[in-house]
């Protein structure tokens, strides 16, 4: 069974309908990059699957015992949150409340140390958020977004704000947490890096859309004729 | 020195100053998360329903406070904790909610001899026994709300969407969040004045974001400065006969700018 199975969905923004009669799989240890034009859902999407707005019509099938607590979302950055007075280990802290109750837990501070390491910032943890360049921002919620999921990791366009050397940094980061064992989702502008990393392409068009292997992707010439199925 | 104490020999000075102290603490807590969730104009807004909730309660004869708590508490709800699903609530319609609440204060004052100006800017004579208890429970509540969740208090401000998705209850936090605020400002409005309660959820906050660059350092910082200027505040307001709220804004703003000055 998939983690995603997503049947004839159709979605809504804002009153606005922007994606209709999507399906589509995600399947354990999958890489899927989510492309197509501004407007086209593809942040709508990531947010039905994230199951934070429902579906007006179709489903979102969730298997393999998938729940809310094993997903990890890194959300666009909003402008308020570049100068937001906070450090890096309260930032990363916050990824761990889902699962702590009324008292942090204790191994709230292990799995903060974890993940900070894991991504080369521990020497990072007292430094104000707000000081850091774009590319340690996005490492910052990548550790957040680590310490809430270890099964999946919904993107949503992480490269936008970052220079092309610490956009491409950010690409083998995630590859090489794909290669661990982590199933990743991401919503991204740059074709290049999606066909080099990504198991699966979903291109989003306006009138329909595409899905299938990103070697797929790549023959049918970055359009969307032709390829394995027309989702 | 003797001299200078002598002043909290009065009754309504005590009062005064505990309860002052406990609003300027509760409004600075509550304003860092609504500064930096860009709700700054929020408790200018709730001031402004206070206002007229206790203006036609006194005109109909009923109490002020228990009128004006469960109106602003409504007000606080629809602004702050319903918003956010359909996007920010414009600032276009806290503007409409506080200036028709003004309005209305006003026709319901009418013809009353009430003293408008102490309103606006507060009275050092304002608080009642009761009022100060209510004081005492709203920071006995606030303190341990922010104890206890200052965590989830700074996910929810950081990003709501990143709480949102993996499953933490913001909405409980809001709605905690936005009846605190009501609360705080319904008690300190007749001590700090319709017109400069909102500077008290401001100003603290902005002071301490000058210096600080860790949430729980800027919500120490903001509780202190607050207090701080508070008392400098109500005893100048003391000595000098003016309203408490100009004095204790005053000061407020004095700090805010030697911090602008010393962390450019």
């Amino acid at each position: 069974m998939a983690l995603f199975t997503v049947q004839n969905l159709s979605l809504a923004y804002e009153g606005r309908h922007v994606i209709d009669n999507l399906s589509f799989t995600v399947a354990q240890g999958d890489y899927l990059c989510i492309v197509g034009e501004n407007g086209s859902g593809k942040s709508t999407l990531l947010r039905g699957l994230l199951g934070m707005i429902s579906p007006t019509a179709g489903r979102i099938l969730r298997g393999d015992g998938l729940g809310r607590q094993d997903m990890g979302y890194l959300p666009q950055q909003t402008k308020q949150q570049r100068d937001f007075p906070a450090s890096v280990e309260e930032v990363v802290r916050t990824g761990c409340l889902n699962r702590t109750g009324l008292l942090p837990s204790p191994d709230t501070r292990t799995k903060v140390e974890e993940n900070l390491r894991r991504l080369g910032i521990a020497d990072l943890r007292r430094r104000p958020y707000a000081h850091l360049s774009g590319g340690q921002q996005q490492r910052v919620l990548l550790a957040r977004a680590l310490c809430a999921a270890q099964k999946l990791l919904l993107l949503d366009e992480p490269t936008a704000s970052l220079d092309p050397a610490a956009a491409s940094e950010f690409y083998r980061l995630i590859d090489d947490l794909h290669r661990e064992g982590l199933t990743v989702i991401m919503v991204t502008h740059d074709i290049p890096p999606a066909m080099e990393y990504a198991t699966h392409i979903l291109h989003l068009g306006t009138k329909s859309h595409w899905f299938g292997t990103a070697d797929a992707y790549g023959k049918a010439g970055s359009g969307f004729t032709g390829g394995e199925h027309h989702a | 020195m003797h001299e200078f104490f002598s002043m909290f020999e009065y009754a309504f000075m005590q009062r005064a100053l505990i309860a002052g102290i406990i609003v300027a603490l509760c409004a600075a807590l509550l304003g860092v998360s609504l500064v930096l969730r860009r709700y700054a104009m929020i408790g200018d807004g709730l001031s402004h329903v206070a206002f007229g909730a206790v203006s036609v309660a006194t005109a109909l004869h009923l109490s002020p406070l228990w009128v004006a708590i469960p109106v602003v508490m409504l007000a606080a709800v629809l602004l702050l904790a319903a918003g956010d699903r359909e996007g920010k609530r414009g600032d276009a319609s806290v503007a409409m909610l506080s200036t028709a609440s003004l309005a209305v204060g006003v026709l319901a004052m009418a013809g009353k001899g009430t003293d408008v100006y102490s309103y606006m800017f507060g009275s050092i004579l304002a608080v009642r026994i009761e009022e100060m208890w209510l004081c005492l429970l709203l920071g006995a509540g606030v303190l341990v709300f922010f104890l206890l969740f200052r965590d989830r208090i700074l996910s929810m401000t950081f990003d709501e969407s990143f709480a949102r998705a993996s499953g933490q209850h913001i909405g409980r936090i809001r709605l905690a969040l936005a009846l605190f605020t009501a609360v705080t400002v319904v008690l300190g409005m007749r001590l700090m004045g319709t017109l400069l309660i909102s500077a008290l959820v401001l100003f603290p906050a902005m002071s301490a974001m000058r210096i600080c660059r860790r949430f729980g350092h800027v919500l120490v910082a903001a509780g202190i400065i607050s207090v701080v200027c508070f008392a400098v505040g109500l005893c100048v307001s003391y000595w000098f006969d003016l309203a408490p709220g100009a004095t204790v804004v005053s000061a407020n703003l004095a700090v805010y700018a030697l911090l602008s000055l010393i962390r450019r």
